[in-house]
């Protein structure tokens, strides 16, 4: 059986919604007009008004309420319509949310959901199109989830609203009208995923790369390229950006010696950067080759569809950063 | 406020919150302990002076971010609504605050929704070294929620206080939100490296103490009630200083946290991961 993103999302919601009365949703265009992306498509008919409310355009103070909230001890499920405008609710989610169980001696502790899409969708333009997993991954308290697949956004979403603390959810848009095959255990009302752990999306002994969100598609289809030339890669879908799953990471390059890591953000600073770290710090004598590290562009996001391909990692990217880890970069199949 | 009020209505305010937190219940010695930063502090050293917080009293801190203790405070009053409770939240900000952006946005969204938030404005009339009226267009901060009821309260008279409380909660489990202006006054500086002298005159403030000063206008009420005698109240505040005096004590016997408490409460459910400290070979740690 196959679902979509969006559908996977939408269900995730509705069964916790359904379990738990604490369990709200808000956020601009949830309730009438059925979610932005409709990802919360009849949950307005379903629960009604005091479950599901439309908010007005104001960021800073919905944000903060739903925070408010979560203090008293209810679960919001705050939707940001992309994250580019929860950076004018920042200071909620960090200075409000994240840091109030440790200020409080673990008094008050906020568990809520920060849920919407992120990264780079297509041809929106810099201010539509940013990734901020190393923004709110760098920040102690949060939690940090990227869903790839539709078991990813089910497990991932459902692990997040039953959480005690506040999870950043990021979403990708471009994913949400991909379908997955999903099992019956996925779609079980019980199924969750752990948070913090990683996934072995395809096992490979030559080179690991890690990738998250839409960035997991373009790592596995460069690996079905580079097994054509002979080169085994396993795929690592983070799933969790904070937990970050360092052992996951680690075990792999300690069997492969070579590491590609691909993100969609900016790279200084970037994910790319701190799982490096990691690997120099705890397996540095694995390696037999340099890490490399496949980014966006370091550039705010051309509107130009041609500009806007060069300031997104492509799967040839990926496919040529691999052969380089293994010293067979001599000859490029894939052109620009 | 206190006496107009339940414990179960909750309370939210800036980064002054000693007198808060001890208004609702909280001890001396833990106010102390925190300050010094120690074991026996309400937050056990680590929330410091603007993070008190006596969740079991209904008072949620303590916010050094100025101005977003009043959304905050707004969703708690969403979350006694949409709870059914029956009580209400009085968010406090000061003049500074009042002119941020998020209160407004905090204060619509209140009204739209009928929350019971009671958005109290303390005007001392200095935020941080600027006087008001150099920060605010219209410093009349009761009338400045256009399309919420304001009223303005001698925050200086206890019994006005009081009474503004009680009408303010009966209106907004009513009606929904409703602005209360409490004129007061700040004798000391905003901060400790504020003298708080420079701008402002000596006058300006010796004169507010001489007649409008709260705890003076109540002395005046007892005796002209004749409630107490004055070596009675002469009496009350040699208990209180030296209550005081031996919180101070006490609070300087109680231990630093342990080093341990470092990776304490960061999450409350940290599923192993690792967590560093500054040299992360030398220490790092498993959340709990």
């Amino acid at each position: 059986k196959e679902m979509t993103v969006r559908d996977a999302l939408n269900s995730a919601l509705d069964e916790e919604m359904s379990a738990d009365p604490k369990v709200f949703l808000m956020g601009e265009e949830v309730g009438e007009y059925q979610g932005a992306y409709k990802i919360s498509k009849g949950l307005l008919d379903k629960y009604g008004p005091d479950r599901v409310l439309d908010t007005p355009i104001t960021e800073a103070g919905f944000t903060g309420i739903g925070v408010g909230a979560a203090y008293y001890g209810l679960k919001p499920v705050v939707e940001f319509m992309t994250f580019n405008f929860s950076m004018q609710a920042i200071d909620h989610i960090i200075n409000s949310a994240a840091k109030s169980n440790y200020m409080s001696a673990g008094q008050i502790n906020v568990p809520i959901v920060f849920r919407g899409p992120n990264g780079a969708a297509a041809g929106v333009g810099a201010q539509h199109s940013q990734c901020y997993a190393a923004w709110y991954a760098a920040v102690p308290g949060l939690k940090v989830l990227t869903p790839y697949s539709s078991e990813d956004a089910r497990g991932l979403l459902k692990a997040a609203i039953r959480d005690p603390d506040p999870v950043v959810f990021l979403e990708n848009e471009l994913l949400y009208g991909e379908s997955f095959p999903v099992s019956a255990e996925v779609l079980d009302s019980s199924f969750c995923l752990p948070i913090g752990k990683a996934k072995i999306e395809k096992e490979g002994k030559d080179v690991t790369i890690t990738a998250f969100s839409k960035m997991v598609g373009y790592a596995l289809q460069a690996a079905e390229i580079l097994a054509k030339e002979g080169i085994s890669a396993e795929v690592i879908n983070l799933r969790s950006i904070r937990p970050l799953d360092r052992n996951t990471i680690n075990a792999s390059v300690r069997k492969t010696n070579r590491l590609v890591t691909v993100e969609e953000g900016f790279p200084q600073h970037g994910v790319g950067a701190e799982i490096c770290t990691s690997v120099v710090e705890d397996s540095f004598g694995y390696l037999d080759a340099p890490v490399e590290r496949i980014a966006g562009a370091d550039v705010p996001m051309p509107y130009a569809a041609n500009l806007e391909r060069l300031a997104v990692p492509q799967v040839e990217d990926i496919v040529r950063a691999a052969k380089r880890a293994c010293y067979r970069s001599a000859s490029l199949a894939a052109s620009a | 406020m206190e006496a107009a009020i339940t414990k179960k209505d909750c309370i939210i305010t800036a980064y002054r919150d000693h007198c808060t937190f001890l208004g609702r219940g909280g001890t001396l010695l833990q106010i102390f302990s925190e300050l010094m930063g120690r074991q026996g502090g309400c937050s056990k050293g680590k929330g410091g002076s603007m993070h008190f917080y006596k969740k079991d009293a209904g008072f949620y801190g303590g916010h050094g971010i100025v101005g977003a203790q009043v959304p905050l405070g707004c969703g708690l009053a969403f979350g006694q609504k949409y709870s059914k409770d029956e009580t209400v939240t009085f968010a406090l900000y000061g003049d500074g605050a009042a002119n941020q952006g998020q209160l407004f946005e905090a204060l619509n969204i209140s009204a739209l929704w009928d929350l019971p938030a009671i958005l109290v404005c303390e005007n001392n009339h200095y935020g941080m070294g600027t006087a008001e009226w150099r920060a605010a267009k219209s410093p009349s901060y009761y009338k400045r929620g256009d399309y919420v009821p304001g009223l303005k309260v001698d925050g200086m008279d206890v019994f006005a206080v009081k009474q503004a409380c009680k009408f303010a909660k009966e209106h907004a489990l009513k009606n929904g939100p409703i602005i209360l202006e409490m004129d007061t006054y700040r004798y000391h500086g905003h901060s400790m490296s504020d003298p708080g002298s420079t701008y402002r005159t000596r006058d300006e403030i010796s004169g507010v103490r001489q007649e409008r000063d709260p705890i003076e206008r109540i002395r005046k009420l007892i005796f002209a009630h004749d409630l107490a005698t004055e070596k009675e109240l002469k009496d009350i505040e040699k208990e209180v200083r030296k209550e005081v005096d031996e919180a101070i004590a006490k609070a300087k016997e109680s231990p630093m946290p342990e080093p341990s408490e470092l990776f304490t409460n960061i999450y409350v459910k940290g599923y192993g991961a690792e967590s560093f400290g500054a040299d992360r070979k030398e220490v790092r740690t498993v959340l709990p």
